[in-house]
């Protein structure tokens, strides 16, 4: 399947600017999601996003690097459209979620139907100031779940995936502040796998932790990648490197570079990532 | 000292003695302005505690049972402000009811629904100039507008609206800081969960304000219970011997609202006008009065900060 994937793609340098052709039906299963194209405007009309296209592979971790103010969080809150939240943000181009095809920044699209589909844990852990259980089962109640039992069962599916559930199996109904950051991260994931979105965006989930904590969350990352479809913003190259299958480069705005994690980190066709990776700035 | 010019930069210890110079010298205007401030503390604090003092010393020893379930009367030893105290709090529960919902509703949509322009910030700058308007001129208003336009008569629901619009720019306003301050990942925590405006609104951002919104409207209703201008303005009577009719009854439907519709007096007004009394026995009375008024809006102010303190607690991270 990883094969037949990469023989999906184009080569990084032809990558850049270029509209991926769309692709035949039996390739679904493996392209999750795509971006063509997609400019993003600021309201002071900054362009932050400048003509990206990548593909986001169906049950993979696919990881977004590069410097501070590059895009590369402004690229991720695209995909669930979090920058509607505030007035005067312009998308362009399209974000196509497979199988349907819909481009989830089109205008039929409706913002609350694409975050339902797509869920996001955000840089610092933040837990509601609720119970640990409630926490978890704000998604199912968002979604008119009232059903005790199910949301019951859901709640702990949850926990359990998020590998926290031993840790809090006896406090759930203990506020979620009295977790630790770590804790409180991986409930978030918690949270957001609850009501079991088709994708996950995570933006630069340890940055707030300890390497202990960040060590757990890259482990649960990659056993979530089996299930899930994972995109995740790190500001951490070694990161990128250890959890995800396919790696972006941005740089000002732009997508550098786009391939396999081994080839980018090993082997980059583009002097600017190759600076990158190797610490010349950053 | 030391002149510091280029080439002739002064040794660290020179730098360091001109540094204790002037550290020495802010030192002694600390103290200057430390002195000042606690004299000035002193004497504002002097001067409410001596008005507080010479209230109670005059008016506690006549506070009791019966002179506070005593109508007023001719007789000063035999008034009481039984229809004062039932007037304040049955106008406050009307305040209460009309200007807290509009407010937080107000302060809500301009905060979080309205479109923000020109139009947003005209309406926010002048809904702070509300709050400063005197209130007299509220009462003004609805002698106007409550009791000869709208022709509702002197009564207890004219009271509670005029007050409620008195009020309602400082719920309008602590609602708005308060959902202000919710921190902008909680709102995003809840948006990226998939919740539309109305869920994150009422289940989120509501809560979360809920400290901010209680303790502006307690104050707003701590300030209303004291007015007197506008409840004048309105004609409320000062010499009232009944009480307004029961809002539980004894009969279907159990609740009425005809005391809405009543006469009334609150104890401000009833103080006023025992001072306007020539007999110092009366002014025994008014000093009782101010020391009930006053003990009602210090315990509405430490209920207030009490909510406070709880509520933030339960949301620290």
């Amino acid at each position: 399947m990883l094969e037949e994937a990469m023989q999906t793609e184009k080569t990084p340098a032809e990558k850049v600017g270029d509209v991926p052709p769309i692709p035949a039906k039996e390739e679904f299963e493996q392209l999750r999601a795509e971006i063509r194209n997609l400019d993003f405007y600021y309201p002071d009309s900054f362009q932050a996003i400048k003509n990206v296209s990548m593909p986001i592979l169906d049950n993979r971790v696919t990881a977004i690097i590069g410097p501070s103010g590059c895009g590369k969080s402004t690229l991720l809150r695209c995909l669930n459209r979090m920058h509607d939240l505030y007035p005067g943000n312009r998308y362009k181009g399209e974000v196509i979620l497979n199988p349907e095809g819909i481009n989830l920044i089109g205008p039929d699209a409706d913002p609350v139907m694409v975050r339902l589909r797509v869920g996001m844990v955000f840089q610092k852990p933040n837990p509601f100031p609720k119970t640990i259980f409630e926490n978890v089962a704000a998604g199912l109640r968002v979604r008119g779940v009232s059903n005790k039992a199910v949301i019951a069962e859901a709640v702990e599916s949850a926990l359990r995936r998020a590998a926290v559930w031993d840790e809090v199996k006896d406090k759930l109904h203990k506020s979620a502040y009295d977790m630790s950051g770590g804790q409180q991260q991986r409930l978030c994931i918690a949270r957001a796998l609850a009501p079991r979105p088709e994708i996950l965006l995570l933006d630069e989930p340890t940055s707030a932790l300890d390497p202990m904590a960040t060590a757990k969350i890259e482990d649960l990352v990659q056993e979530l990648s089996e299930s899930i479809t994972i995109v995740i913003v790190t500001h951490n190259m070694q990161q990128a490197a250890r959890i995800s299958d396919r790696t972006a480069f941005m740089y000002m705005g732009q997508l550098i570079e786009f391939g396999p994690t081994d080839d980018i980190f090993t082997r980059p066709s583009h002097p600017k990532t190759e600076q990158y990776i190797t610490g010349r700035y950053g | 000292m030391a002149v510091t010019t280029e080439g002739n930069l002064g040794s660290a210890q020179d730098s360091t003695a001109a540094a204790v110079g002037a550290i020495n010298r802010a030192k002694k205007f600390d103290l200057v302005f430390s002195a000042a401030g606690i004299l000035v503390m002193v004497i504002a604090m002097a001067l409410l505690l001596s008005l507080i003092g010479d209230l109670v010393i005059r008016g506690l020893a006549r506070i009791d049972y019966e002179f506070m379930n005593s109508f007023p009367s001719r007789r000063p030893e035999r008034a009481g402000i039984l229809s004062a105290w039932v007037g304040s709090l049955a106008v406050m529960v009307t305040t209460a009811f009309l200007a807290i919902p509009i407010g937080v509703a107000a302060g809500l949509y301009l905060e979080e629904y309205a479109r923000k322009g020109w139009l947003s910030n005209f309406i926010e700058i002048n809904v702070s100039n509300l709050a400063g308007v005197p209130s007299i001129i509220y009462g003004l208003l609805a002698l106007g507008l409550f009791v000869y336009g709208l022709d509702f008569g002197k009564t207890i629901l004219v009271a509670g609206m005029t007050l409620g619009l008195l009020i309602l720019p400082i719920v309008i306003v602590s609602t708005r800081e308060a959902v202000r301050a919710i921190p902008r990942v909680v709102k995003e925590a809840a948006y990226g969960l998939g919740a539309d405006q109305w869920q994150v609104m009422w289940n989120y951002v509501i809560p979360a304000a809920r400290p901010g919104i209680m303790t502006g409207s307690i104050v707003g209703l701590s300030r209303a219970i004291g007015e007197t201008a506008p409840i004048i303005t309105i004609g409320a009577l000062t010499f009232i011997a009944f009480l307004p009719p029961s809002p539980i009854q004894s009969e279907f439907p159990f609740v009425s609202f005809a005391w809405l519709n009543e006469n009334f007096t609150v104890l401000p007004i009833q103080m006023f006008n025992w001072i306007s009394r020539p007999q110092p026995e009366f002014h025994v009375n008014a000093a009782a009065t101010g020391v009930v008024l006053m003990a009602l809006t210090l315990s509405l102010n430490g209920i207030a900060i009490y909510i406070r303190y709880r509520l933030r607690r339960q949301y620290r991270n």
